[in-house]
């Protein structure tokens, strides 16, 4: 069984922070002054075109690089390694392992932190039943569909167990049918194993969707901030078509230009 | 089987040839033997062959595998630090322009008429290949997903066993494949610098004696223990390979 993360109740009550972040890739300030709260638990999406820095902020976050200008910090650590033990990234690409059975992809983290494979595939299986997954376990990545490979790319980031998961255009690659199935298979994943996420995606749809705040990221900056405050129980088709809805994504479409 | 048959019928189109032509013009058999004179020596000097046969196998089974462990050692070590992949893969550049011909006798003169200069003649002639193939294989391992592993609890060994050397086993048996080609040849220069057996060194006594049949038997039969393998490291790749497409095959 995964359990879910307490999060130890940090200074601020705050999962992710930035402040003032800046990063120069190429000489050219792909980051000019970001600034981001996402509370414990809460889902943030950042919206913006292709270009505008938002997988460049999802690795700042994630530990995997440092700003050159102003902090960030996950649960108050501030380290890269402190921001690294705490959050999982999927990348837009699958990423899966070829050589790998999906079981044994969803269970790569459990046997990177150092359990046998038998124990972190024991772990792993409860997943795939609950979330829709059961019987493709012992297939290899080759034989899943775009959609199912995605799902199990998500897994395996949910079973790092870590407080924090980084989703880097997790439907970027799909067609729109199964990016919106996928969608509300993700949110009800989310509802059954609670994090706190981080969205990042050129689908403003998608971001309003899955978010309780969507930011927009444009020149380097968040540009704009939008409280997603719709009903989402009723069926996608009457949430994507209700005025509130519309407006917000009016908004958000505004800002990005 | 059906891949198989377009080769097979060539060559024995083209072996049909030659026993034509050589009949037709009246070749001796010391100059240019026919198939069936080739045949007759097979069967004929069958127990020679045989015991020779067994030399140069083991020479080419045993160098070959030392060779593969050699490599996949130096391709990890390669892998794992820049400075000696800058300082050492020039030099194992510079060891494959030195010639075996001449690698061979120096070794014999070091080491004896035993297998021991054998094993190192195969294994140098195989070893460059494979590490060129293990270390280039290792190395292009998808960024992204060692960006991946990192947050997953990943660290540079977990990287290495589970991304970077399964990622480069279809390279390593690119080069492996190469190298079972190379390992017959390898064997007989090193029965050709001294030795009292194996089927370089019958080719040597069958020289000078002008029994060119039983040269082109000890070839032939070289041939087919390269072949074997060649046969052998496929399926050895089929086993550990086996997400890799069918058509990656040769």
């Amino acid at each position: 069984m995964v359990e879910t993360h307490v999060l130890p109740p940090g200074r601020s009550g705050l999962a992710v922070a930035a402040g003032g972040v800046v990063r120069v890739l190429g000489g050219k300030r792909v980051l000019n002054g970001v600034d981001l709260q996402v509370p414990a638990s809460g889902r943030v999406g950042i919206v913006g075109r292709s270009g505008a820095g938002k997988s460049t902020l999802l690795s700042l976050v994630a530990g995997l690089a440092e700003p050159d200008d102003g902090g960030v910090s996950v649960d108050g650590e501030t380290s890269p390694a402190g921001r690294l033990a705490r959050c999982a990234l999927m990348p837009q690409r699958d990423c899966l392992l070829p050589w790998r059975s999906a079981l044994d992809n969803a269970a790569l983290a459990l046997e990177n932190a150092g359990l046998p494979r038998g124990e972190a595939r024991r772990r792993a299986a409860p997943l795939f039943a609950r979330l829709g997954l059961a019987g493709s376990e012992q297939l290899r990545p080759a034989k899943l569909s775009g959609g199912m490979r995605q799902r199990v790319a998500f897994l395996r980031t949910l079973l790092a167990d870590k407080p924090v998961l980084l989703l880097d255009e997790p439907f970027g690659a799909l067609d729109a049918i199964t990016r919106a199935e996928l969608q509300e298979w993700l949110a009800d994943a989310l509802a059954t194993e609670p994090r706190t996420v981080l969205l990042v995606t050129h689908d403003v749809e998608e971001a309003l969707l899955l978010c309780e705040r969507v930011l927009v990221l444009g020149g380097g900056r968040i540009v704009a901030e939008l409280e997603v405050d719709v009903t989402r129980d009723a069926p996608r088709r009457e949430v994507v078509t209700s005025p509130a809805f519309l407006e917000l994504r009016e908004r958000a479409l505004e800002t990005i230009g | 089987m059906r891949r198989r048959w377009p080769p097979l019928a060539l060559l024995a189109a083209m072996i049909g040839m030659w026993a034509l032509i050589v009949r037709a013009a009246h070749v001796p058999d010391y100059l240019f033997p026919t198939p069936s004179s080739v045949a007759s020596s097979l069967a004929g000097d069958s127990g020679l062959l045989g015991r020779a046969t067994l030399v140069t196998m083991r020479e080419i089974v045993l160098g070959y595998l030392l060779a593969v462990a050699v490599a996949l050692a130096i391709a990890v070590v390669l892998h794992f630090s820049a400075a000696l992949r800058r300082a050492l893969l020039p030099l194992l550049v510079l060891s494959q322009t030195v010639p075996t011909v001449l690698l061979a006798p120096i070794l014999s003169i070091l080491l004896g008429y035993g297998i021991e200069p054998k094993l190192i003649v195969v294994a140098v002639v195989c070893f460059f290949p494979i590490v060129v193939n293990a270390v280039d294989g290792l190395r292009s391992a998808d960024p992204e997903l060692i960006r991946m592993m990192w947050t997953l609890h990943g660290d540079r060994l977990s990287i290495f066993r589970r991304v970077e050397l399964p990622g480069a086993l279809p390279a390593i048996f690119s080069g492996a494949r190469i190298a079972a080609t190379y390992a017959a040849v390898g064997a007989v220069f090193g029965e050709w610098a001294g030795s009292s057996n194996g089927l370089g060194f019958v080719i040597l006594q069958a020289q000078p004696a002008l029994e060119t049949a039983r040269i082109f038997a000890a070839v032939l039969i070289l041939s087919t223990l390269a072949l074997c393998l060649y046969a052998l490291v496929t399926v050895a790749e089929r086993l550990l390979v086996p997400w890799q497409p069918e058509a990656h095959h040769a």
